[in-house]
């Protein structure tokens, strides 16, 4: 490594820092227009949901045990269990698939 | 609820985050004491960007003594999905939140973070976000911190258990308003639905997973604001309350 590590690490966090800090302080009012309104309000459900599939399926060491925990945190998440609840669970599916099937 | 309430809530809401942060960051920090940086350094990398994508890439690019523009352009693209999500946020915040709470709380925008922050119905308290942020950040740099000094203590079956603690998280948050509202039920299958599209599709398949999820997310969620425009009773009725 030719280059200080500590200017790397200033960089990355300067950089990374700015673009969360930004529109946190530059948009202080509430924003009247319909559209962007609509547009926020819909932006998590776009960005949760595409970054959770298909990245889920190669998350672990094997796509079924993956795939089982996928479906374990759909059903429990239908029937409104917390965020813990179902995090937990499907992280405990995951675990007895991969220790009953020796994958 | 006062702030002590809203801190403690922020901190039940972030035991998932914790623990999917603790297995995600040991890996980073493995990968760090192997790219020869010490156990301070990657400590330190984590602590100031609690970020993931960021991070692997950073390393990679500190590894192979790339320029310092290289990396600042590298992390303003693979980070910038936290423009939007940052956006997002700012109308969550009472337009009375004093300017320093934002200074603060805008060091934990993270998907996960933002996610549990967004799933709240009302106004967001900073407080809610501090609670979140504290310990979700403790376990992002615990996990950094144990990576880099045993290499491997965790077993391989716990990490990859662990592994999907995250998206465990991400689908609580989404599919219970999905049940309550059609138009986010679409919204949310559409986007899976287009993710997986831009996964396997060629050419589509080179973009950077950072830049797919700005793409889907002006193209879906923008295509259903003009097509669905919500109002603020509908807002209300489909938050997810915790």
């Amino acid at each position: 490594m030719s280059n200080n590590i500590y200017i790397y690490i200033l960089v990355m966090a300067a950089v990374t820092y700015c673009i969360r800090l930004l529109p946190l302080t530059l948009i202080r009012k509430e924003i009247k227009n319909k559209y962007i309104r609509s547009f926020l309000y819909y932006v998590p459900y776009v960005t949760l949901a595409a970054m959770t599939f298909p990245a889920i399926l190669t998350a672990t060491a094997n796509i079924w045990s993956a795939a089982v925990g996928f479906i374990a945190a759909l059903i429990l998440a239908y029937n409104r269990k917390s965020l813990i609840t179902v995090s937990l669970v499907s992280c405990i599916c995951v675990f007895l698939t991969e220790l009953i099937t020796g994958l | 609820m006062n702030r002590r309430d809203y801190f403690t809530a922020g901190i039940k809401d972030g035991i998932p985050i914790c623990l999917g942060y603790i297995a995600v960051s040991f890996t980073f920090g493995i990968m760090a004491g192997n790219a020869g940086l010490s156990v301070w350094e990657s400590v330190l990398i984590s602590a100031t960007n609690l970020t993931s994508a960021g991070q692997f890439a950073g390393l990679s690019l500190i590894a192979s003594a790339a320029s310092y523009v290289e990396m600042a352009v590298t992390q303003l693209i693979i980070n910038l999905r936290y423009c939007l999500m940052s956006c997002a946020l700012s109308q969550k915040f009472d337009s009375k939140v004093p300017f320093f709470h934002r200074l603060f709380v805008a060091y934990g925008v993270t998907d996960e973070i933002f996610g549990v922050s967004v799933s709240k119905s009302g106004k967001l308290s900073p407080f809610y976000s501090y609670g979140a942020i504290s310990i979700s950040a403790f376990g992002w740099i615990f996990g950094t911190l144990l990576g880099t000094v045993s290499g491997n203590i965790l077993p391989a079956r716990i990490v990859s258990a662990l592994s999907v603690a995250l998206y465990g998280m991400f689908i609580a948050i989404i599919i219970p308003p999905s049940r309550d509202n059609k138009v986010v039920a679409g919204i949310v299958i559409i986007s899976m639905l287009m993710s997986l599209f831009f996964t396997k599709a060629p050419v589509l398949c080179n973009i950077s997973s950072g830049f797919r999820i700005i793409i889907l997310t002006l193209l879906i969620a923008g295509a259903a604001a003009v097509l669905f425009p919500v109002t603020d009773e509908e807002k209300e009725g489909t938050s997810n309350e915790q």
